[in-house]
C-alpha cells in the first residue's frame, strides 16, 4: 500500500487567487495586515498499485493544467517512501519563513471532488485508488497564534474540518471499519418522567415527555422492550420536522376578539380556504379549479396548459446552515429539488428560489455570541452553496431576497424554493402490495445522522459540537444524474411512486410510502460509502442525493438498467408487503417491527395555548422637515432594499432558456425586477411568474397584518409584471420562535388567521406550505447569565402565478421621456415598521392593511391595463414607498422623473384625513403600483383602472433628476446616478 | 437534401442540452441528445451525425477543472471517433462548458510542442458570474460564424479565462486567425470588466479550430433565439436574434 500526496499550485507566473481572497478577509476580520500567502489543492492518493510513473501520468493527465499550474509529489507512507509530506513553501513567498496549515475534511464527510477523482483515475486506465482532497495554506508574516485563528475564522469550519499544522504525517487513508452485528435494546420500562427525559435528550430523539410516556406504554403493553431502531423511527417520524405537530395539533387561541379552538390548526385555516376556493369554482359552471394536488405531496400541484402542471415547494435549511453555512445551504437546496423530483411521479425543476435572512453584515466581532459565525461567513457560505448547487443542477434561481435583522445572529434562515413542470398524468403516485423497495443516487454514510430530530431542538452554544453528524455536505452531480435518469424512467412508466430521501432518510421515506401498506426492508442491503454502519445508522443516515422508488417487480430490469447505462446506482432494499406493519431486517435478524398505525398516528395530542395581545398603540410622529433627499438616500442604502447584484449575478438565472423577466432589469440591467417570468416549455409562449413577500418589521406590532401584507406584496409584486391575479397559488414558510411560548405561538396563529382571511379574499389558495419552529439560539454571557435570541416572525408567502404570452409583460424601468407617471391605489398614513421608521430609529405607528375585497378589484384593474399593453413599466410600492419606487424606475431606465405629491389618492380623497410628507413619500400602505404610461396609452390606461383609485403624479423626464413636490415645495431633489450608487453600493461586495 | 442531424453529447452534469436541442431543432436541424456512456460503449454511433455539439454544464462537477473529467474521456476514448468526423468534413460546437471540454480533447488543435497552447481558467473575479456581453466576430473560415461582424449573448461561468501558453503561443493564434470571438466594450474598442467578464486574455471569448469547423466559445447562443430572452426586450428595438445566426450557419453549410 502506498500513499501519495500531490500539491497543485498556480505556477508563479498566475495570480493565487484563493491566497489573495484569504489575505483580504484577514484584513477585513481585523486579524493581520501586511500578511502574505500561497495556497495549493491537495490530494491524497492511496493505492497498493500506484508506483511513480503512474503517478506522474495521473498529475500531468488529470490533476494539473500545465499551462497555468505546477504540482509536487511525494510518497508518504509505503514502501520506500520519503516518509514526510509536502511542505516547502512555493516560490511566490520569496523564501520567507511560513506556517503551513492543512485543511481537511472530517472522516465521512462528503468530498465530491475526491470520488470525481477516484472515476477520473480509472479512465485514465487504472485501478481506481481511495482518494481525498484538501486544502493547502502557507502564511508568512503571521505567528501561530494568528494562523491559528485564521484557520479557525476564515479557512476551516470545525463541524466538517479540521486544520493540522505542518506537513502531513498520515500512513493510510481511513476506508471505514469492520461493522460488527449487535442487537441493540433500549430500556423505557420503569423510567420516570425524569428518566423518560434524560433518554429523550440524551438520545437526541427530542420528544416530549407525553410522547415518550406513550412510546413507555406501548412497548410495556407488548411486553417487551423497543429496539434502538424502532426508537429512532418513532423520534424521526414524530418529529417537529417531519410531522408538524404543533401547528397541525391542537391549540387553544385567545385574543383581543375572543377565544377559538383547533383540532388541527393549519387544516382550520389555510388549508380550510384553499378547500372553500376549490368548492366554489367545481360549483361554478363558469370556473374552473385549476388546483391539482394541494398538501398532500412533496409540493403543491397547479394546473398549467393542457398537457402540463406546476409544482412549487419552498422549504427551509436554518439549523445546518447555523452551524456549517455551505453544507446548510446546498444541501437545503439539494432537498427542495428533491422535494419536486419526487412529486407525483416526479416533476422536472425549471425554477429556484431563494430568500436568506442574516444579521447585518457590518455587526462588530465582540458583538457575536459563543459558537456563533459571523453574519458575513454566515452570507458568503450561503450564498456560496445556493450558487453552486443551483448552477451545477442547471436550474436558473430567478428569484428571491435578503433580510438583515439583528434576531437573525444565532439563527440565520435559509428558504430554498423550487417550480417543476410534469404532465398531468404523472401527477400522482400509488404505491402497490408488493412492489419493490428501491434505493436510488447516492450512497448511504453516517451524514445528517439526527437531522430531522435536530431540527425539533433549539440551538446553543453547543450545537457545533454535539451536531456536527447533522450537518451535510452536498454532490449536485449525483442529484442532476438522478433527475436525469427519473424522468427518463419515469416516462418509460418504470415505477409507481416516489419520494426523496430527505429529513429522517429512508426511515421518513419508506414510512410515507408504505403507510397504507406496511413495508419490510433489508438494510444489509443499502449500498454503503464506507464499512461500519449499523442498521440503525442506515435507516436514519440523511445521506443526500438519495430518492426511493415503488417498483413492481415485473419492471426491476429494465430500470436497473436504464440506471446503470447513467452511472446510476439502484438498489432493492425491501419490498412493500400488505402486513401494515414496518419489518426492519438486518439480514435474516429482525431488528424493528412496528405496527404502521401506530407509527402514523399513535403520537399523543397535546393541546397547547397560544395567546395574542395586541401591543399598546404607540403613534409616530415623523419630524416635520423640508427636505426628504437624505432619508431617501438612507433607505436606499439599507440592506433589505440595497441591491442584491453581487448576489444575483452569481446565480445563473437563464439556464434552460426559459427566463423572460429576469432578477435585473432595465438599460443597464441593474434595476430590481418585481417578479421572474419564465417559460418552462420553449416551445410555448405561456409563463409562470415566481415572486415572494415578506416583512418581518410589521410583526412587531401585529402579526395579522404582517401577514396580511407579505400576501398582496408577494401578489402585487406577480401582477405587476403581467401575472394574472385569478390565477394565483401561494406558498407559505413559517420561521418562528419557540411555539412552547404560548405568546410566540399566538402570534403565529394570529398570522395564519391572516392567510386563511386573505386567501379567501384574493381567490388566490395556498397550495403547500411548510413550517420551522424553535429558531432560537441560546449562551451564556461571559457572567454567566443565560441569554436567547429569538428571530422576529418569519413569515415567507411565494407566489406562481401564470401569463397567457410571455410577450405581454413589462419591467418596472422607465421606458422614455414624456411618459405620465401614475399612482394606483389608496396610500393611508402607514409608517409602523416602515423603512422610513426604521432608518430614523422610530417607534411605534400602523402596520399597513390589507383591504382585501378592495385589492382584489385593484389588482384585476391593474392586470386589465397591462393585459391590454396600456403600462410601458409598473413597479410594486414596498419598502421606502413611493419615494423608493420611483428613484428605482428612474435609475433602472435612465431618465429623471417629476411628481407632485399632492392629490394622491388617499389623503387627498374628500374626507380622508390629512397626511404629512413623510407619509406621502415613505408609508407602506398595501395594494400599490407606480406605472409609466406612454402619452398615446393614457386613455386606455385609465379606462382600464376606472373603479379603482389612481392618480397621475407627473411624468418622466429627459432631464436625469427624480425630483418630488408637494405642491409648491420641493420634498425631494437628487440626480439619478447618486440614487443608484446609494442603492448599489452598500453591499457590492 | 436531408435536414442535417446534430448529436448532443449528455453527461453527468451537461445542463444546457435542452435548449441547445431547441436551438438547432429552431434552425431546421434533427437533434439527437446522447449520453456519453452510450457513446464510449459504441463510439462509432457518431458517424450517423454532421455536428457534434458539446453543450454547457458542469460536467462531472467540473471537479479539479472544469471540463477536464470529461474532456479526458473524449480524448482518451472517442479520439479516432473525433478525428473521423472532423476529417470527413462534419461540424463541431462546444460552448460554455463544452468549450472548456474541447480545449482538452485535442480537436481544437492547441496541441505546441511544449504543451497545449492555452487554457481557460478561473475567472478574475474568483467566482461565477452570469450577465450579457457584446462580442466581436472575425469569422475568418469559421463556419459557425459566416457573415457576423457581432453579437450580444449572455456568459454564465466560472472558469472562462482564456490564458496563452505565451506569448509565442498568443502570436501563433492570432496570426492563424483562430480567436475568432473576443469580448468588447460598448464603444467597440478594449474591453474592461465587466465587458471583459472574466480577465481573458487578448478578450478571447472563442476560438476555432485549423479548418474553421470546430468552435468553442464561453457565451451561450442557445440563450438568444427567441426576442423575449434579452434583457431589454421589454424596451424594443431587439432586432437580430442574434444566438440564432450560429445554430442557423450550421445548417445551412450542409444545405
Amino acid at each position: 500500500m502506498k500513499l501519495w500526496e500531490i500539491n497543485v499550485a498556480p505556477s508563479p507566473s498566475q495570480p493565487d487567487r484563493d491566497a489573495e481572497r484569504l489575505v483580504d478577509a484577514a484584513r477585513e476580520a481585523g486579524i493581520a495586515n501586511g500578511l502574505r500567502a500561497a495556497t495549493a489543492r491537495g490530494f491524497l492518493i492511496q493505492s497498493g498499485a500506484l508506483g511513480e510513473e503512474p503517478i506522474d501520468a495521473i498529475v500531468r493527465g488529470v490533476l494539473t493544467d500545465g499551462v497555468i499550474e505546477q504540482a509536487t509529489v511525494s510518497q508518504i507512507a509505503g514502501a520506500g517512501a520519503a516518509g514526510v509530506g509536502l511542505a516547502a513553501p512555493p516560490s511566490r513567498l520569496d523564501g520567507e519563513p511560513a506556517v503551513l496549515l492543512n485543511v481537511l475534511p472530517k472522516p465521512g464527510v462528503m468530498d465530491p471532488v475526491a470520488l470525481s477523482t477516484t472515476a477520473a483515475i480509472g479512465d485514465l486506465g487504472f485501478e481506481p485508488p481511495l482518494v481525498r482532497t484538501f486544502r493547502k495554506v502557507w502564511l508568512a508574516g503571521a505567528d501561530p497564534a494568528t494562523a491559528k485563528l485564521i484557520g479557525e475564522r476564515l479557512l476551516a469550519n470545525d463541524a466538517i474540518e479540521q486544520v493540522v499544522f505542518g506537513p502531513l504525517a498520515l500512513d493510510h487513508l481511513d476506508a471505514g471499519g469492520e461493522y460488527a452485528f449487535e442487537l441493540k435494546r433500549v430500556t423505557l420500562a420503569g423510567l420516570d418522567d425524569g428518566g423518560l427525559m434524560r433518554l429523550s435528550r440524551e438520545g437526541q430523539l427530542y420528544l416530549k415527555l407525553a410522547e415518550m410516556q406513550t412510546l413507555q406504554r406501548f412497548f410495556v403493553e407488548l411486553g417487551r422492550e423497543p429496539t434502538d431502531i424502532e426508537l429512532e423511527t418513532l423520534a424521526q417520524t414524530w418529529s417537529e420536522h417531519c410531522s408538524h405537530k404543533t401547528l397541525a395539533g391542537r391549540i387553544a387561541y385567545r385574543d383581543e376578539r375572543g377565544e377559538r379552538r383547533f383540532e388541527n390548526m393549519l387544516k382550520e385555516t389555510i388549508f380550510a380556504a384553499t378547500n372553500t376556493l376549490r368548492e366554489r369554482w367545481a360549483a361554478d359552471p363558469e370556473r374552473e379549479d385549476w388546483c391539482v394536488s394541494v398538501f398532500a405531496d412533496n409540493a403543491g400541484i397547479v394546473r398549467f396548459d393542457a398537457e402540463d402542471n406546476l409544482a412549487f415547494k419552498v422549504e427551509t435549511h436554518n439549523h445546518p446552515s447555523a452551524i456549517e453555512p455551505y453544507g446548510g445551504a446546498n444541501t437545503g437546496l439539494g432537498g427542495v429539488i428533491r422535494d419536486i423530483l419526487g412529486v407525483g411521479l416526479g416533476a422536472k425543476p425549471v425554477a429556484n428560489t431563494d430568500v436568506f435572512c442574516f444579521a447585518p453584515p457590518e455587526t462588530p466581532d465582540n458583538a457575536i455570541p459563543p459558537g456563533v459565525l459571523h453574519p458575513r461567513r454566515v452570507m458568503r457560505g450561503v450564498v456560496e452553496g445556493v450558487r453552486d448547487y443551483g448552477n451545477r443542477m442547471g436550474i436558473p434561481t430567478v428569484n428571491g431576497a435578503v433580510y438583515f435583522d439583528e434576531r437573525y445572529l444565532g439563527n440565520p434562515l435559509v428558504y430554498c424554493g423550487d417550480v417543476g413542470i410534469l404532465p398531468h398524468a404523472m401527477s400522482f403516485k400509488q404505491t402497490l402490495p408488493g412492489d419493490l423497495i428501491v434505493a436510488v443516487g447516492g450512497r448511504t454514510g453516517r451524514d445528517g445522522i439526527h437531522g430531522a430530530t435536530f431540527s425539533s431542538a433549539e440551538l446553543t452554544s453547543e450545537s457545533e459540537m454535539s451536531s456536527g453528524g447533522a450537518v451535510q455536505i452536498g454532490n449536485a452531480i449525483e442529484e442532476k444524474r438522478v433527475l436525469d435518469v427519473l424522468l427518463r424512467a419515469r416516462d418509460e412508466g418504470l415505477y409507481t411512486a416516489v419520494t426523496d430521501c430527505g429529513a429522517g432518510g429512508f426511515s421518513s421515506a419508506v414510512g410515507e410510502m408504505g403507510e397504507e401498506i406496511g413495508a419490510e426492508v433489508w438494510l444489509d442491503r443499502a449500498p454503503l460509502k464506507y464499512d461500519g454502519l449499523s442498521y440503525t445508522e442506515v435507516w436514519i443516515s440523511e445521506a443526500q442525493e438519495r430518492m426511493v422508488l415503488s417498483v413492481s417487480p415485473g419492471k426491476w430490469e429494465r430500470l436497473h438498467e436504464l440506471c446503470a447505462s447513467e452511472g446510476v446506482e439502484a438498489t432493492v432494499i425491501g419490498r412493500f408487503e400488505p402486513t401494515g406493519r414496518l419489518v426492519l431486517k438486518w439480514g435474516d435478524r429482525a431488528v424493528g417491527d412496528l405496527p404502521m398505525t401506530f407509527l402514523h398516528d399513535g403520537r399523543p395530542p397535546v393541546v397547547r395555548e397560544a395567546t395574542y395581545k395586541p401591543p399598546a398603540a404607540v403613534p409616530l410622529a415623523p419630524p416635520e422637515k423640508d427636505d426628504y433627499t437624505g432619508d431617501l438616500l438612507r433607505i436606499l442604502a439599507s440592506p433589505n432594499v440595497a441591491s442584491k447584484q453581487a448576489i444575483i449575478r452569481q446565480y445563473d438565472h437563464e439556464v434552460q432558456g426559459g427566463s423572460v423577466v429576469k432578477p435585473l432589469v432595465g438599460v443597464a440591467s441593474d434595476g430590481p425586477g418585481d417578479a421572474a417570468v419564465l417559460r418552462p416549455k420553449l416551445s410555448s409562449r405561456r409563463g409562470v411568474v415566481i415572486s415572494c413577500g415578506m416583512n418581518p418589521l410589521y410583526g412587531g406590532l401585529d402579526t395579522y397584518r404582517m401577514a396580511a401584507s407579505a400576501i398582496d406584496e408577494a401578489i402585487r409584486n406577480a401582477v405587476a409584471v403581467g401575472a394574472n391575479p385569478a390565477r394565483i397559488g401561494l406558498l407559505d414558510n413559517f420561521c418562528w420562535g419557540d411555539c412552547e411560548r404560548a405568546e410566540t405561538l399566538g402570534s403565529l396563529v394570529r398570522a395564519a388567521l391572516a392567510c386563511h382571511d386573505l386567501s379567501l379574499a384574493f381567490e388566490a389558495p395556498f397550495i403547500s406550505g411548510k413550517d420551522s419552529l424553535n429558531n432560537e439560539y441560546s449562551y451564556e454571557e461571559s457572567n454567566g447569565e443565560k441569554r436567547t435570541i429569538s428571530i422576529p416572525p418569519s413569515l415567507l408567502i411565494s407566489a406562481m402565478g401564470q401569463v397567457d404570452d410571455v410577450a405581454r409583460c413589462v419591467t418596472m424601468d422607465f421606458k422614455q421621456a414624456g411618459s405620465a407617471v401614475y399612482i394606483v391605489g389608496e396610500t393611508k398614513d402607514e409608517l409602523g415598521g416602515s423603512h422610513y421608521a426604521k432608518v430614523n430609529g422610530l417607534a411605534g405607528g400602523q402596520a399597513p392593511t390589507v383591504d382585501g375585497p378592495y385589492a382584489k378589484r385593484v389588482f384585476a384593474a391593474m392586470h386589465a391595463a397591462i393585459a391590454e399593453g396600456a403600462v410601458a413599466a409598473c413597479h410594486d410600492l414596498s419598502e421606502g414607498g413611493l419615494a423608493v419606487a420611483l428613484a428605482e424606475m428612474a435609475f433602472a431606465g435612465g431618465f429623471g422623473a417629476a411628481v407632485d405629491a399632492a392629490g394622491m389618492p388617499g389623503p387627498d380623497t374628500p374626507g380622508a384625513d390629512a397626511l404629512a410628507a413623510a407619509g406621502r413619500l415613505f408609508s407602506e400602505s398595501n395594494t400599490r403600483f407606480l406605472c409609466e404610461v406612454a402619452g398615446d396609452k393614457s386613455a386606455a390606461f385609465e379606462s382600464a383602472l376606472a373603479g379603482v383609485p389612481f392618480a397621475r403624479l407627473g411624468g418622466v423626464t429627459d432631464d436625469p433628476r427624480v425630483v418630488v413636490t408637494l405642491g409648491d415645495a420641493k420634498l425631494i431633489e437628487s440626480d439619478i446616478a447618486t440614487l443608484k450608487q446609494s442603492w448599489q453600493e452598500p453591499l457590492a461586495w | 437534401m436531408a435536414k442535417p442531424r446534430v448529436l448532443i453529447l449528455r453527461s453527468p452534469g451537461a445542463n444546457c442540452n435542452e435548449e441547445t436541442a431547441h436551438a438547432f431543432e429552431l434552425a431546421g436541424a434533427e437533434v439527437e441528445q446522447l449520453h456519453i456512456q452510450s457513446l464510449l460503449n459504441a463510439p462509432q454511433r457518431m458517424d450517423a451525425f454532421q455536428v457534434f455539439c458539446l453543450p454547457g454544464g458542469f460536467s462531472y462537477g467540473d471537479d479539479i477543472a472544469a471540463g477536464r473529467i470529461l474532456g479526458n474521456q473524449v480524448r482518451l476514448r472517442l479520439a479516432d471517433a473525433c478525428h473521423r468526423f472532423r476529417d470527413a468534413g462534419k461540424l463541431v460546437l462546444g460552448v460554455c462548458n463544452g468549450f472548456q471540454v474541447l480545449m482538452k480533447t485535442g480537436l481544437l488543435d492547441l496541441d505546441l510542442a511544449g504543451g497545449p497552447a492555452a487554457t481557460l481558467t478561473r475567472n478574475d473575479r474568483g467566482r461565477f458570474e452570469a450577465r450579457w456581453v457584446q462580442l466581436s466576430v472575425a469569422p475568418g473560415g469559421c463556419v459557425f460564424l459566416a457573415g457576423i461582424k457581432s453579437m450580444e449573448l449572455p456568459v454564465a461561468h466560472a472558469e472562462g479565462k482564456f490564458v496563452f501558453r505565451d506569448r509565442a503561443a498568443r502570436a501563433k493564434l492570432q496570426a492563424e486567425g483562430r480567436l475568432v470571438l473576443r469580448y468588447t466594450a460598448a464603444s467597440g474598442g478594449d474591453a474592461a470588466y465587466p465587458e471583459n467578464p472574466n480577465g481573458a486574455e487578448a478578450d478571447v471569448a472563442g476560438l476555432c479550430d485549423s479548418t474553421g469547423r470546430v468552435l468553442g466559445l464561453m457565451p451561450h447562443p442557445e440563450r438568444f433565439v427567441d426576442p423575449t430572452q434579452h434583457p431589454r426586450w421589454t424596451r424594443g428595438g431587439v432586432e437580430s436574434v442574434d444566438g440564432m445566426r450560429v445554430f442557423e450557419n450550421a445548417v445551412r453549410y450542409f444545405l
